[in-house]
């Protein structure tokens, strides 16, 4: 069996291991979160979530997830 | 004036219609449900939510789109805990990727403490937002010359505060928004402070066209009563405001005819 190479990438400010080579859509469709209620930066960058599944993510890439919460 | 009359006075934002003129945060309530519940009772249209991080590693927190359908409810994202411009634009930027929300509520504090407004940064952000597309209602303090730069900038409702974030102090300068009201045709809102319903009956008084409440209702002992309460504070100071007050007088004028006294 092939073994999954990883790479390092910082998740909502925190290291996490993924595997390499999938995209952006791949990553949230694993980690199970809802795109449509959330919004997506890549490197300090907005991603476009109809292009999700174009962007591949890299060794060192810094990827922030947020949603709306409760706030005044 | 008649009750048909008084049902078309609709809170207008952006050429939006509202029929509240009640505003409502969703923060600090004990639960989602707490928070649903009481915006329900609030009977308020909008209601203000924060851009955060996802929780990655818990993912069966409750998220708050599944208790307050957007559909149904205005939501304003709001840029509380951005301390400058960049991190303001930064997360209304993120909002309006989530969904293409568009009216938003700008809020860039200067100190920490005190959480009161820093002008500058928020001038400066309202000017760049405008010019994105954005529909910016923005928290200020309640200085008159700070309100019309905001207006010039593009601002579409100005939201000075009663008194500092969460203080519960009331309004703590009539005077001034007395002055902003003169001076603006924009939707003004107050917004922080408010500690009471009547606070809020003060404010529609004044002539401002609606209120933003959150820590009142939400640290209230009873935060289903106190949201009842506000709904009903709002309606009456606006009433009262249209009614058209009596001048006030030094000395007392009798209520019944003084002819025909046996």
């Amino acid at each position: 069996m092939k073994k999954i190479k990883k790479i390092k990438i910082k998740l909502n400010g925190k290291e996490r291991l993924i595997e390499e080579n999938i995209s952006l859509l791949k990553l949230i469709k694993i980690l199970k979160i809802p795109v449509k209620k959330v919004a997506i930066e890549l490197n300090h960058e907005i991603m476009d979530k109809k292009k999700l599944n174009k962007k591949m993510i890299r060794k060192n890439d810094k990827i922030e997830i947020v949603h709306f919460i409760g706030g005044g | 004036m008649g009750e048909g009359e008084l049902k078309k006075d609709n809170l207008i934002i952006a050429n939006k219609k509202f029929n509240s003129r009640l505003i409502v945060g969703t923060g600090k309530y004990k639960s989602m449900s707490e928070c649903a519940k009481a915006i329900d009772l609030s009977g308020a249209d909008i209601v203000t939510v924060a851009v955060r991080r996802v929780n990655i590693i818990n993912k069966n927190k409750p998220l708050l789109m599944d208790y307050i359908d957007p559909k149904k409810i205005t939501y304003l994202p709001n840029t509380a805990g951005c301390f400058n411009s960049k991190e303001a634009l930064r997360t209304l930027r993120l909002a309006r990727e989530i969904g293409g929300w568009k009216l938003v509520k700008l809020e860039v504090l200067g100190d920490k403490k005190n959480l009161f407004p820093e002008m500058i940064e928020t001038l400066k952000s309202t000017e760049i937002l405008s010019k994105e597309g954005f529909k910016v209602m923005v928290y200020c303090n309640d200085d008159p010359l700070m309100a019309k730069r905001l207006e010039n900038a593009g601002a579409c409702a100005i939201m000075p505060l009663a008194a500092p974030i969460g203080s519960g102090l009331g309004i703590l300068n009539k005077v001034n928004i007395g002055i902003i009201r003169k001076q603006t045709k924009l939707p003004l809102i107050i917004d922080a402070g408010l500690g009471q319903a009547s606070d809020a009956t003060i404010a529609m008084e004044l002539g401002c066209d609606g209120v933003l409440v959150n820590t009142a209702i939400a640290k209230a002992k009873k935060p289903f009563v106190m949201a009842l309460a506000f709904k009903n504070a709002v309606v009456a100071g606006r009433q009262s405001f249209l009614s058209g007050r009596i001048e006030k007088t030094l000395m007392g004028k009798p209520s019944s005819p003084s002819k025909g006294i046996i």
